[in-house]
């Protein structure tokens, strides 16, 4: 066995994490190449300087502060609170209405070719209501209705952040 | 028995705000310490912590326990470690890494006029003061993402699969990593390793 291929295993070996084969070839190798045990040597006197540094302690306010940033926290409001009736549903309901309404008389599509699903998409698109795009994002409760995520995709996003 | 990591954060999921600060008591000293020797200021590791649990607290809804609990936080506080030292990176390149190792005393250490009471043999804790400045210095002088791996496997003892999960790297990769910064370290600290080789 090689030193170079021994290399990576140095500091495994050092810090005890090879596997019982791992271990034993590297000690083979140790056994006749003075210049991996030189450096295993080396490796160990760096890890116990490691050790010498000093832990810090947290301040005292630490725990405050988070406790103090966790509460200023926006509280998210239940599902249920989607039923209860609040001026920002009405409003929404009333523009809804509205825009329907409006759409019913204004927009009257047109339909050259006949074809009904092209038809719809052009009215989708024409529809004005959906371009208030403020009313519909501002629409707090509809952010807390209950998403499918899937396992590895929020895991995903667990890890990224 | 105490309740795992991932039970507590399954736990504050479930709206429980003791559970928080059952994991926030565990886990206040293990990241304000990684994140002091990432960002080298005490002040702002305090900061860069609690930032770290500001978003675990946030993603709890959203939490799935299909990686340790330790990989996901050390992820975020790499992440967030990373980007505050490349923020600075003009501010730090003003101060030059290659400095003289002076002997003040600095945060997070006792002072020196406290020292004289406590040690009657302040020239040995001077001794002790300087052996523990290099070693800090050698630590500060490897790269970024060389620091960050060397503190994981050395400090918060995670296996080499979490650590290269939470650097974004395969394992090989880590493992070279680590040998480059322990080579660098070997290096930057041969009198110290040498009297180490005597000692030993
Ligand atoms: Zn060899």
């Amino acid at each position: 066995m090689s030193c170079s291929k021994m290399e990576g295993k140095i500091l495994g070996f050092v810090d005890w994490r090879l596997k019982e084969g791992e271990r034993l070839e590297m000690e083979k190798h140790l056994s006749t190449c003075a210049a991996c045990q030189l450096r295993v040597n080396q490796f160990r006197a760096v890890n116990s300087l490691l050790d010498e540094l000093p832990m810090i302690e947290p301040s005292p306010a630490f725990d405050i502060r988070v406790h103090a940033r966790v509460a200023a926290e926006p509280v998210k409001q239940s599902w249920w609170a989607w039923f209860t009736p609040s001026p920002r549903v009405a409003l929404l309901a009333s523009m809804l209405l509205l825009g329907a309404v409006w759409v019913g008389y204004e927009a009257t599509p047109p339909m050259p070719f006949g074809d009904p699903k092209e038809a719809d998409l052009q009215m989708m698109q024409d529809m004005p209501v959906l371009e208030d795009h403020d009313v519909i994002s501002s629409f707090e409760p509809l952010k807390d209705l209950p998403q499918p995520v899937q396992a590895d995709e929020a895991d995903q996003t667990n890890q990224t952040m | 028995m105490a309740r795992s990591d991932v039970q507590l954060m399954l736990d504050v999921k479930a709206g429980d705000e003791q559970s928080f600060a059952l994991l926030l008591h565990r886990y206040r000293s293990p990241l304000v310490n990684f994140l002091y020797r990432m960002v080298r200021n005490r002040e702002q590791a305090e900061d860069l912590a609690q930032e770290v649990f500001l978003r675990v607290y946030r993603a709890r809804e959203e939490y799935v326990p299909s990686a340790k609990f330790t990989t996901w936080l050390f992820r975020i506080a790499t992440n967030l470690a990373l980007n505050s030292l490349r923020d600075n990176r003009y501010q730090r390149m003003e101060i030059s890494l290659d400095a003289p190792v002076t002997v003040d005393a600095e945060d997070g250490e006792e002072k020196l006029l406290d020292v004289a009471e406590k040690h009657p043999n302040i020239e040995q804790h001077l001794v002790e003061d300087a052996r523990r400045k290099l070693i800090r210095h050698a630590i500060d002088k490897l790269p970024e993402k060389q620091r960050a791996a060397v503190l994981l496997h050395k400090y918060q003892e995670l296996d080499y699969g979490e650590i290269s999960k939470i650097l974004n790297c395969s394992e090989s990769a880590l493992k070279s990593l680590l040998f480059r910064a322990y080579e660098t370290l070997r290096v930057e600290l041969a009198p110290l390793v040498a009297q180490q080789g005597k000692v030993g």
